[in-house]
């Protein structure tokens, strides 16, 4: 059992340091980081409800999430800020998500897992297309921005000292842009919580027997693709709400923070490099991989321009070179290390 | 001297310990008959013969020499031909177009496939047809024929009756028994009475593991051994 | 009355009734044979890119999904020997044109055969028999490829000088029909002849027949299929490498992007034909061609969208695409 403890450790240990991080990190930036790896947390972890608990790969989940940041911000883009524009747009985008979800389940996961991989990623790709041609509704390749509810702005006073200024704990002002991150990390945290009761629900135990002999669970009696169907709905509902959040915290939706493939490609590396079959994985995979993303490439670009005189090694080191060593890196993971640091833990700890 | 032995053989599927330390003679000549029920490990047991399943552990010796890590195509290529359970028919192709893949080099002996010809008649008669649209019966005996077009030492044959009515059975136990005049033959059985009529030395797996080995003779005689062993002995005789 | 179509030739007659469709409402008879014959063009280039990625998955249950990363070095290794020969390229004598065009293709399924080579021995024979493991190793191939073409040929989009006598176009009655269409057109009905020949005349096409059905007994019948696999996996990327270089003379403006945006429609066409049968592959790639010109023509914003539920409405019709290879097992 320890190296499960140790993963559910670690795991807790970052949730507690996003608990506290407006107070321990004070820099915008690194809040930002922060709210980030909240909503990458869930996501990843959605993700993994489908690759991990039922093997089988979609190359939609993005678009699931970037129809929650597009209800969201469409709705607020049209009606102005305020609760129920966050409230409609969330249950559309979660809505189109599910009827999407339930069509492209039904459609292909009864014939073949692979057709599925292939017509989520098709799907994904015309769902992209689209959102840069309806320009008028989503503001094209720009994308757009729009105000949130009051309480966010940052000048909104959440509490005041005695002389009416805004009032601040540990030197962290308590301002409307705290109210924001923890908007997302208290619904973060909701719905993470929410698919680790899944998972060790009698559907997380169906879904394992499923992903371990198929031909089995469905000789037992168990309706493989109304199984399947039911987790990809899950994980796109959750997916959405994810973007949704995300939408409300960023004040700006685009192609390229909801709905580009760079985003499914971080996605399958914060999932391998976790471990699949964990959610306690996905919450190490998401937080490595952005703060990867966010400290990495600068360090990268640091080393390029201290290596400026060497052959070769500047032009490996540029960051431009980001995703190429990010697609190596995934190879050489899914080959060598495809139980990711959670589960590789968890098997060597449990063994010892 | 024994054609094929298998020497503590176990195979695990996924996690499931199918076979364990299986041994098993099968003499040079005449019909080797295995016997047992569904999922006792019969098709297993040809499986890992042909190479279809690796063995953990056990060694598998075969005219001599170890066949038990070779590949697949190089254990048919030591005269082994393998007539499966689902007759592995290539329903795409033409029956001359399956006929010509089991030949070593793409020619017939035409003496060869006479005897073919006069042992399954109706071979002949759909040469041109796509297999896929043969009945059960014409397909079992295509996967035989692929089996025979070449002379080879051991065929291995995984319940050739299963599912064909009572007439062409007998037709195909005639077949058999002029095919094992030169050749041995590991049949796999459920049909007790097919199989004791063909089989000259037999034995018993179940759950995995060989519980009986003997003569056909001793065996058939021995009612109380098969209703312990097989509790088919009122299925074989009706 | 399903009789009757299946004696007409069955699913083999949808391009037809799409293109008898398309006539009636597109009402001009000149933009409709335009368009016909811009859309069996692409569909016959689309057959090239995809009747490898479909034979590979009959055969071996691969599915490769950095197969359009062989399009795209095809498409950029064929500019750049277009533009290293642009000398013979605009040279009056008919004879240097055809021989540039010629070393350009031929360079790219050079290209394609090696990268195909390469790609099979270090990407997909590890994981085999893993699916999932398959599709994201692929998937991270087809980054790196893509990254890597990037790095060499840069961002920027990359002109593809087309031969001087495939240029223009040749008027029939009131339409004009571009010369290069009218070839991409031929070549892409040569191969598919060839490779018809080669899987219905010869011991190897029937070998890759047979396997497509059911792997196991042919190897028991004494065959490596490992063996035949490599062949095919380096045929299916030296086609698509081909179709990618013809791609390039085609729309002559390419990004390193090309590769995947060709593979949702590859994949689209797999679908909807069928994987493992080369005879689907060409049905759905004409279908998806000349649908993709037609909408294109009558509702453009619904281009893309329209290939998306073609692949739809045929899949709750038959699950598994129009023509997909019988399999055994």
């Amino acid at each position: 059992m320890r190296g499960t403890l140790t993963v559910k450790g670690a795991a807790l240990l970052i949730w507690a340091l996003l608990l506290f991080a407006p107070f321990l990190f004070q820099d915008v930036r690194q809040i930002e980081v922060a709210a980030r790896i909240a909503i990458f947390i869930v996501l990843v972890a959605s993700y993994d409800l489908l690759i991990g608990y039922t093997g089988i790969v979609s190359f939609a989940h993005t678009m699931f999430f970037g129809m929650g940041a597009y209800g969201v911000a469409i709705a607020l883009k049209q009606m102005g800020p305020g609760w129920t524009p966050v409230l409609l747009g969330s249950a559309a985008g979660v809505a189109v998500a599910l009827v999407l979800a339930v069509g492209i389940g039904l459609l292909s996961l009864r014939v073949k897992a692979i057709f599925f991989a292939m017509i989520t990623l098709a799907a994904a790709s015309v769902v992209l297309v689209l959102a840069t041609q309806f320009s008028q509704f989503t503001g094209g390749d720009d994308g757009m921005t729009y105000r949130t509810p009051d309480l966010f702005k940052p000048a909104t006073k959440l509490l005041v000292d005695a002389e009416g200024k805004v009032l601040s704990i540990a030197g962290v002002k308590m301002n409307g842009k705290i109210a924001a991150y923890y908007f997302v990390f208290v619904i973060s945290a909701v719905l993470f919580w929410a698919m680790l009761r899944i998972t060790g629900s009698p559907l997380g135990t169906v879904l394992k027997a499923i992903r371990e002999n198929e031909a089995r669970a469905e000789g037992i009696g168990y309706r493989v693709v109304a199984y399947r169907t039911a987790v990809f709905c899950i994980a796109a509902g959750t997916a959405a709400l994810a973007g949704a959040t995300y939408a409300v915290w960023l004040k700006y939706t685009g192609p390229q923070t909801a709905l580009s493939f760079s985003i499914m490609i971080d996605i399958l590396l914060m999932v391998v490099i976790g471990g699949m079959g964990t959610m306690w994985g996905a919450v190490i995979g998401a937080t490595l991989m952005v703060l990867a993303q966010y400290y990495l490439r600068d360090l990268m670009e640091v080393a390029a321009g201290a290596t400026a005189n060497i052959p070769l090694l500047p032009e490996l080191l540029n960051p431009e070179r980001w995703l190429l060593w990010l697609g190596v890196i995934f190879i050489l993971l899914v080959y060598f290390f495809p139980s990711g640091i959670a589960g590789t833990i968890i098997q060597k700890g449990d063994k010892a | 001297m024994s054609l094929l032995s298998i020497q503590n053989l176990s195979v695990s599927i996924g996690q499931y310990a199918v076979l364990h330390d299986v041994s098993l003679k099968v003499p040079q000549g005449g019909v080797f008959v295995l016997l047992g029920r569904n999922g006792a490990g019969k098709t297993t047991t040809l499986r890992a013969i042909m190479g279809l399943w690796q063995p953990s552990p056990g060694s598998i010796r075969f005219d001599g020499e170890d066949i038990t890590s070779l590949h697949t195509s190089d254990i048919a290529k030591r005269g082994i031909a393998y007539v499966p359970e689902n007759m592995g028919i290539f329903g795409g192709l033409t029956v001359a177009e399956n006929m010509v893949l089991a030949t070593a080099n793409g020619t017939y002996d035409p003496q060869r496939l006479d005897w073919v010809y006069g042992l399954l008649p109706a071979l002949k008669t759909f040469w041109d047809k796509p297999a896929g649209a043969l009945s059960g019966g014409q397909k079992q005996m295509l996967s035989v024929a692929r089996a025979i077009i070449e002379p080879r030492k051991l065929i291995l044959v995984d319940e050739p009756t299963k599912g064909l009515a009572p007439s062409i059975i007998d037709a195909m136990a005639e077949g058999f028994r002029e095919i094992s005049a030169e050749t041995t033959i590991l049949l796999v059985e459920q049909n007790f009475a097919f199989a004791r009529s063909l089989g000259r030395d037999m034995g018993v797996i179940e759950d995995g593991q060989i519980v009986h080995t003997g003569t056909m003779e001793a065996f058939a005689a021995d009612a109380a051994l098969q209703d312990r062993l097989l509790s088919l002995s009122a299925e074989g005789a009706a | 009355m399903s009789d009757l179509f299946g004696k007409l030739g069955g699913i083999y007659l949808l391009p037809v009734a799409l293109a008898l469709i398309a006539f009636v409402l597109i009402g001009a008879p000149s933009s409709w044979l335009t368009l016909t014959v811009a859309g069996l063009a692409m569909g016959m280039l689309i057959f090239l890119m995809a009747s490898g990625l479909s034979l590979v998955f009959g055969l071996m249950d691969v599915l490769n999904f950095g197969h359009s990363a062989f399009v795209s070095f095809g498409a950029f290794v064929a500019a750049s020997t277009l533009a290293a020969l642009s000398g013979w390229l605009g040279a009056p004598s008919i004879l240097l044109n055809i021989a540039a065009l010629v070393l350009a293709l031929a360079a790219a399924i050079a290209a394609g055969l090696l990268a195909g080579w390469l790609f099979e021995r270090i990407i997909i024979k590890p994981v085999y028999h893993d699916h999932l493991r398959q599709i994201l190793i692929t998937m991270g191939a087809l980054i790196v490829a893509e990254q890597l073409i990037l790095a060499t040929w840069g961002g920027t989009p990359t002109n593809v000088p087309r031969p001087a006598f495939l240029e223009g176009s040749i008027i029939i009655g009131d339409a004009a029909v571009e010369i290069y269409r009218l070839f991409a057109l031929v070549l892409g009905a040569v191969v598919y002849l060839g490779l018809y020949l080669l899987l219905n005349r010869t011991r190897i096409g029937l070998l890759i027949r047979a396997g497509v059905e059911n792997r196991e007994m042919v190897e028991s019948l004494g065959f490596k299929i490992d063996r035949l696999f490599i062949g095919v996996f380096m045929l299916g990327s030296g086609l698509a490498a081909l179709g990618g270089a013809m791609w390039a003379g085609y729309v002559t403006l390419i990004t390193p992007a090309l590769g995947a945006e060709m593979l949702v429609i590859v994949f689209i066409v797999v679908i909807i034909g069928g994987l493992g049968s080369i005879q689907g592959t060409l049905l759905g790639a004409l279908i998806v061609g000349l649908s993709a010109n037609y909408v294109g023509f009558l509702a453009p914003k619904l281009a893309l969208a329209s290939n998306m539920i073609l692949m739809m409405i045929i899949l709750l019709w038959r699950p598994n695409g129009l023509a997909p290879a019988a399999k055994g097992h």
